[in-house]
């Protein structure tokens, strides 16, 4: 039965495409700098945290050496927490959003949260192809461990959108959880070392991270940008396995209450 | 070929004592029913062959949106079966959902992919939909600054750029002006004559009785009435009085309905010619005087007397009451006998029609309704002494013909 529902979206692929397309289009509409506001925003919160941390607060980091150190140890976990925290958001939403499509037009559902990781990729790869350049400018490009972005990025972005698609179906029956996730979003940022180096943390408190997901990837992502090491696999396939059972618990989601759904919106 | 098959339709939705009952059913296993289920619809079964149209009607509430979302898969029924044969379009509410952000041809490009038309195949159709759609610049410009009557325009070229096997509407037509419902209809014809079913939901007796074959009328969500339009429109007509006295008696072939609480009843009608009383056929063009003899039942403040013409298809030629025409009867007691006489041109074209009739206390059957009578009289028009023309109105003309220089 699932796989009827993945065929309906794979037949449904240009409607994906011209949606992400459109989505693209529609965000910077009306805007005189375009394209430019998805980068800005992370820039703000890079250059305020490379502020308050390590210019005015003077903290140490550990094992940051070098003037961009802190700045690249920072753009590499925001970009991706940032890749992470947009398609869970959106994807949380994206049947409330999209009511009014539900409810006018049948058209395979999970079209959308296909919408939200495409949508999320875009502007994924517009910040990085920016940070990238960044990075061959202050001569800090990594060398062939770059390639294990691909898979960190694979398993962060797979993460969260089995995990939206479950927040997204409890979302049309319970709202609180939208706005509960919302909350829950702020401390995870915070319980993740975007901002701080993991090594600052007490050592209970740094056992703990093994069970935060994103912990994980973002370490990766470290590792490869900042230390040009090579990621840390094991506690990546940890993350896997969370999102094979995400995934599952997603599609039992579905197939259970997708049909009552519509009468909720 | 059954195009549609919907059998056993249930549909109930559920209700939660509180907030919280619903979380308990969804974690407790044991708990399985917290919930109450109001059911709007129940045991609706009906099928439509290719070519067939359906006139879907009932009062607001009676869960005519409710089974267009479960035939077109919007909604999952709760209980029975839906079989459809071939591609559907469906037209309901307005809008399909445009993105009032996105021009007339992004929304037309992004609509025609949802309902499931590849994007090469809506390419080649793009010129046809914008040409059908005749809404000019607008269709480059977003959908935003649209009027409602714009953007049922290009959501109806849109939904029927391609001829589908199934085509659902929804009131949806009636946003439209009189040109384009025109149109569109037109359009509909076209795709019933070349074997397309149609299901119509409409308020317009005039629109289900021109293009349906066949009504259903749905009602507390079951199907109450199913047969040819002319009956159920006149039986739902009846039941808008909120009178349970409802009678239908066959004859011949036609259903005669009759209505109302009896306060007064026709009990004569006759069309009468200077040739003779009570004439069944009459010529094009004569004068005719319409006689109603009303009896009263029981003493009533007003009493208005009406009646309207129909043709075959039970659709309105001509109707009046004494209400219209400023002419109260003031109160009238009990076992009085009026005798109302209604003198006219009978400027109709050939055909066989029908005379209701109906004695009411105000100015439609809908306020205090004493009795309606559908088919009261049928009597037909010949054309034997004026030139052959088509269509139900007599309006001859004067014809002048000049060679222009």
């Amino acid at each position: 039965m699932f796989k009827q529902h993945a065929s309906a979206v794979y037949a449904s692929r240009d409607f994906i495409f011209a949606n992400i397309r459109r989505e693209f289009e529609l965000k910077y509409r009306n805007s005189l700098l375009g394209a430019l506001w998805t980068v800005l925003n992370p820039l703000a919160m890079i250059v305020i945290y490379t502020l308050i941390f390590s210019k005015i607060m003077q903290a140490r980091l550990p094992g940051l050496e070098g003037a961009y150190a802190y700045s690249i140890y920072l753009c590499a976990g925001i970009l991706f927490w940032g890749v992470f925290s947009e398609i869970v958001l959106r994807a949380q939403g994206v049947f409330l959003e999209q009511a009014h499509l539900l409810k006018k037009i049948n058209f395979p559902r999970l079209c959308l949260p296909a919408i939200v990781v495409g949508s999320g990729l875009v502007n994924f790869s517009i910040i990085s192809a920016l940070f990238l350049a960044v990075l061959v400018l202050v001569g800090a490009l990594p060398g062939i461990e770059i390639l294990a972005l691909i898979p960190v990025l694979a398993i962060t972005v797979w993460f969260a959108i089995a995990l939206g698609v479950v927040l997204g179906i409890l979302n049309v029956f319970f709202r609180d959880v939208g706005h509960f996730f919302g909350v829950v979003l702020q401390f995870w940022f915070w319980l993740t070392p975007i901002v701080y180096p993991a090594s600052i943390l007490p050592e209970r408190a740094q056992a703990l991270l093994v069970f935060n997901p994103l912990a994980h990837c973002v370490q990766a992502a470290q590792a490869v940008i900042v230390q040009h090491a090579w990621p840390s696999w094991s506690g990546l396939l940890g993350v896997a396995l969370a999102s094979v059972f995400l995934s599952l618990l997603a599609v039992r989601l579905y197939l259970r209450h997708g049909a009552d759904m519509q009468d909720e919106l | 070929m059954t195009v549609v098959a919907l059998e056993r339709i249930g549909k109930a939705f559920r209700r939660y004592s509180s907030r919280w009952a619903r979380l308990r059913e969804w974690i407790d296993p044991r708990a399985l029913d917290c919930h109450d289920k109001t059911w709007v619809l129940r045991d609706v079964s009906f099928s439509l062959e290719a070519g067939e149209a359906v006139g879907l009607v009932g009062m607001n509430g009676a869960g005519k949106s409710t089974l267009l979302k479960i035939i077109t898969g919007i909604t999952q029924p709760s209980e029975g079966s839906v079989q459809l044969a071939g591609r559907l379009a469906a037209l309901l509410e307005l809008g399909m959902g445009f993105h009032p952000d996105f021009t007339g041809r992004q929304n037309a490009f992004n609509a025609g992919q949802l309902i499931g038309i590849p994007l090469a195949r809506l390419e080649a159709l793009m010129p046809e939909i914008e040409r059908f759609a005749e809404i000019g610049d607008y269709f480059d410009r977003p959908v935003r600054v649209y009027s409602s009557g714009m953007q049922m325009r290009l959501a109806f070229s849109v939904a029927t750029a391609e001829r589908p096997d199934v085509l659902v509407v929804d009131e949806a037509l009636s946003v439209g002006d009189a040109y384009f419902q025109h149109k569109s209809f037109e359009r509909i014809r076209q795709f019933k004559a070349a074997g397309t079913a149609l299901i119509l939901v409409s308020h317009d007796r005039f629109a289900i009785q021109s293009i349906c074959d066949r009504a259903i009328l749905l009602s507390d969500g079951t199907v109450a009435r199913d047969g040819d339009p002319e009956s159920v429109l006149d039986y739902y007509n009846a039941t808008l009085s909120g009178v349970d006295k409802i009678e239908q008696q066959t004859d011949g072939e036609r259903i005669r309905t009759t209505s109302g609480d009896g306060g007064a009843r026709v009990i004569g009608v006759q069309i009468s010619t200077g040739k003779g009383d009570d004439v069944d056929t009459i010529e094009t063009g004569t004068s005719v005087v319409l006689a109603l003899k009303v009896l009263v039942e029981r003493d009533l403040d007003e009493l208005v007397c009406g009646y309207a013409i129909r043709n075959r298809l039970g659709q309105d030629m001509y109707g009046v009451n004494t209400f219209l025409t400023g002419q109260p009867t003031g109160p009238v007691a009990k076992g009085a006998e009026l005798l109302f006489e209604f003198s006219f041109a009978m400027n109709l074209g050939e055909g066989d029609y029908s005379v209701a009739t109906a004695v009411a206390r105000g100015k439609t059957h809908l306020e205090g309704n004493y009795e309606w009578r559908d088919l009261a009289k049928v009597f037909s028009v010949v054309n034997t002494r004026h030139h052959v023309f088509s269509g139900c109105v007599w309006m001859e003309p004067t014809v002048s013909i000049r060679r222009l220089p």
